[in-house]
């Protein structure tokens, strides 16, 4: 497998890795909003189901894309494909 | 020279927005004082608008370029963080600021998928899309898909798509931005419309990207002060909370139990009573934090906003203008950085306006008052008188009931400072506000179709030897005429703001998501297929939004403002299946979208082009 596959496999699988994340947040959670309503945990007192509509999974995808910004520029160095400054 | 101003420019960007912010914050003072000393609320509205839509023709005038990049890109070199704000405010409509918190306000749990929604696309926009796009190189989305399937007609589809997406969008927009100019300039819509026109030209015409990029960045600034600056005084005057986003849950639960107090749900009003309520008010039919709606409905909505926000190319764009591939990814980062800071205030607003209406602890609460005391109050007047808000004593009780109360969505960001007892300057300000908002998005979009349409019709198909200077007079013609086009149908008020909003993200992501998602992700995919992927999606898409409108049975719960399901579903069976059933793109295209998923070296495209 040359380099350029091998950078490719690693960078589909750190995508597949951040839509299962993304998938949860945006849509898995909330095919139990009852459930999230009836739940005694209670973030910052608010009603869960309440509180990741209008907070939680709102600032979980912020963190989520620097985390894969930072992932996929590790990946990126590891094979020699960072920017140089002059490009 | 000017690569000389540019550059130190460039470098002293934290400096100059710093000053900007300051003088700002001073403009809001002084006017706090001359209101102080008497000065009436109309001229202040007015001197809020005039001063802020001048600072933004300045930027516009000073950003003016005769080079291509720099109108078509900014000249990619936009620094993320500054990108980031530029793309917040590009995103962040009329709808976002002046209609989002009124629909969570009346629509609860339900409506707020579009807050998860409206975040969610970016991460598909980081993980998908932007950074692919960057490194090939292009000037518009078309650009992309024409040199990656190849031939005029994938262009010319994605042309269609993205005028059809972004025109629904900017009408939207040039009403919000005529709402706002007739109310703070008081002048009649008709003409405020084209007032809120020649601002958004005065920004765009003559620096084309280069402008809208560092009017948007000060539009944010004046957005977002605009924004929280309420939330945070409404909070701390009420003792709810010094910092409302972390403290109000007590007050969400007293909502709950206020709701029941006034049996909402329980007491209905008769279709003759309802009758006599002016069009466009509503009353609180929704508890403010239960969930009362099905997880289909919720997600079907959360989804169609999130694949849309991945395919309107007055966003993707922005990520062209970035001096790198990396950037270009942290970049969206920032944006919902950026965006998340008004988001996550919206529904803190929303909680703040309905309990300082609701609770009769308050000094502001007018449920359970007297119909006259409150048909007496200063601000029920203005805005009764504006049409947006109404009461009317049903049940002949003589008191006003929780389901005797109707209120215009806008009212919520509009009214609200008034509501709850603040200086008539934060009204000013949040004109203001929303004018930046406005007009900072109707500004990309108009862009996005003029730049689309001159890059990719006119030079790439019509004339490919036309010079430099032909082609940025071109461009600047069609954003003349856009624009004037968008005002014209905005003046005829065919639908609200919001609606039209949704309808773009449908539009755009029935077209375009998986055109372009395959595009980077799947080498197999060929422009046979993409166009049938392009064109047979938008054609699905709008025949269901007809078939809905007209009174048809609902195929799947899928509703009018969820049409993107059918119109994407259809895009991506068409496009596997026309591109299996013809030849695999070329050997070039296949290297070139190798080249396109390795962030290092040149772009695919140069960088004239």
């Amino acid at each position: 497998m040359s380099k350029q596959e091998k950078h490719w496999e690693k960078t589909r699988g750190l995508l597949f890795v951040t839509l299962a994340i993304w998938f949860v947040f945006s849509i898995g959670i909330f095919l139990f909003g009852a459930e999230m309503e009836a739940s005694s945990f209670k973030p910052l007192g608010y009603p869960l189901s309440y509180y990741m509509t209008c907070q939680g999974s709102l600032g979980i995808f912020v963190i989520l894309i620097f985390w894969f910004a930072n992932r996929q520029e590790k990946i990126d160095d590891e094979f020699g494909y960072t920017e140089r400054e002059d490009d | 020279m000017t690569k000389m101003i540019k550059g130190k420019f460039i470098d002293n960007l934290p400096k100059v927005y710093g000053i900007y912010t300051g003088g700002f914050l001073v403009f809001i003072i002084l006017m706090a004082i001359a209101e102080q000393a008497g000065m009436s609320a109309k001229l202040i509205g007015i001197f809020f608008v005039a001063f802020t839509v001048s600072i933004y023709a300045i930027i516009g005038y000073l950003s003016r370029t005769l080079q291509l990049d720099a109108y078509y890109v900014a000249g990619r070199q936009v620094p993320t963080v500054f990108n980031g704000m530029a793309t917040a405010a590009d995103w962040m409509s009329g709808a976002s600021f002046v209609a989002m918190a009124g629909g969570i306000y009346f629509k609860g749990y339900g409506y707020m998928a579009l807050l998860v929604g409206w975040t969610g696309g970016y991460v598909l926009v980081a993980s998908l899309l932007a950074p692919y796009l960057r490194k090939f190189g292009c000037y518009t989305v078309p650009d992309f898909i024409g040199t990656r399937y190849g031939g005029n007609l994938a262009r010319v589809s994605a042309v269609l798509v993205l005028t059809v997406a972004s025109f629904t969008y900017v009408t939207a927009q040039i009403n919000a931005t005529g709402t706002i100019a007739s109310v703070a300039l008081d002048i009649p819509f008709g003409i405020a419309v084209y007032v809120g026109l020649a601002s958004i030209l005065l920004c765009s015409m003559l620096g084309g990207m280069r402008a809208v990029t560092w009017t948007q960045v000060a539009q944010y600034i004046v957005l977002i002060i605009a924004y929280l600056l309420p939330v945070f005084w409404i909070s701390n005057k009420m003792g709810a909370g010094f910092f409302p986003h972390f403290m109000l849950a007590d007050e969400v639960a007293r909502i709950a139990e206020l709701e029941s107090q006034f049996g909402l749900g329980t007491v209905k009003n008769s279709a003759a009573d309802l009758a006599t309520v002016p069009k466009g008010l509503a009353g609180i039919t929704k508890a403010h934090s239960e969930v009362n709606t099905t997880p289909w409905k919720f997600i079907s909505l959360a989804v169609c906003m999130m694949a849309g926000t991945a395919s309107l190319p007055h966003v993707m764009m922005r990520y062209f203008t970035t001096p790198s591939v990396r950037t270009a990814r942290r970049s969206v980062g920032w944006s919902l950085f950026f965006i998340f800071l008004l988001y996550s205030s919206a529904p803190m607003l929303a909680t703040l306006s309905k309990l300082s209406l609701m609770d009769p602890n308050l000094t502001t609460g007018i449920i359970g008052k007297s119909i006259t005391e409150v048909q007496n109050i200063d601000w029920y007047q203005n805005w009764n008188q504006a049409n947006l808000m109404f009461v009317s004593d049903f049940n002949g009780n003589g008191t006003l009931e929780l389901n005797e109360f109707f209120m215009g969505g806008k009212a919520v960001v509009l009214a609200t400072p008034e509501i709850a007892g603040l200086p008539y300057v934060i009204s000013g300000l949040v004109a203001a506000g929303g004018m930046a908002a406005a007009m900072s998005t109707a500004d990309g979009l108009v862009l996005a179709i003029a730049n689309a349409l001159s890059h990719d019709l006119y030079y790439k198909i019509i004339d490919p030897k036309a010079e430099t200077a032909k082609r940025l007079i071109v461009a600047r013609i069609l954003l003349v005429i856009i624009g004037f086009a968008g005002a014209t149908i905005a003046a005829l008020e065919i639908q609200g703001i919001l609606g039209s909003v949704i309808w773009a993200f449908d539009f755009a992501m029935s077209g375009l998501f998986f055109p372009l998602v395959l595009g980077v992700w799947w080498k197999r995919a060929n422009a046979q297929g993409a166009v049938a992927g392009m064109l047979i999606g938008l054609a699905v898409g709008t025949w269901y939004l007809i078939h809905v409108r007209t009174g048809g049975t609902p195929i799947w719960g899928v509703t009018q403002l969820t049409f993107g399901i059918h119109g994407a579903l259809a895009s991506l069976i068409s496009m596997i299946v026309v591109s299996l059933a013809t030849k695999a793109p070329d050997a070039a295209t296949q290297r070139m979208v190798d080249e396109v998923r390795i962030p290092s070296g040149r772009t695919v495209l140069g960088k004239q082009h």
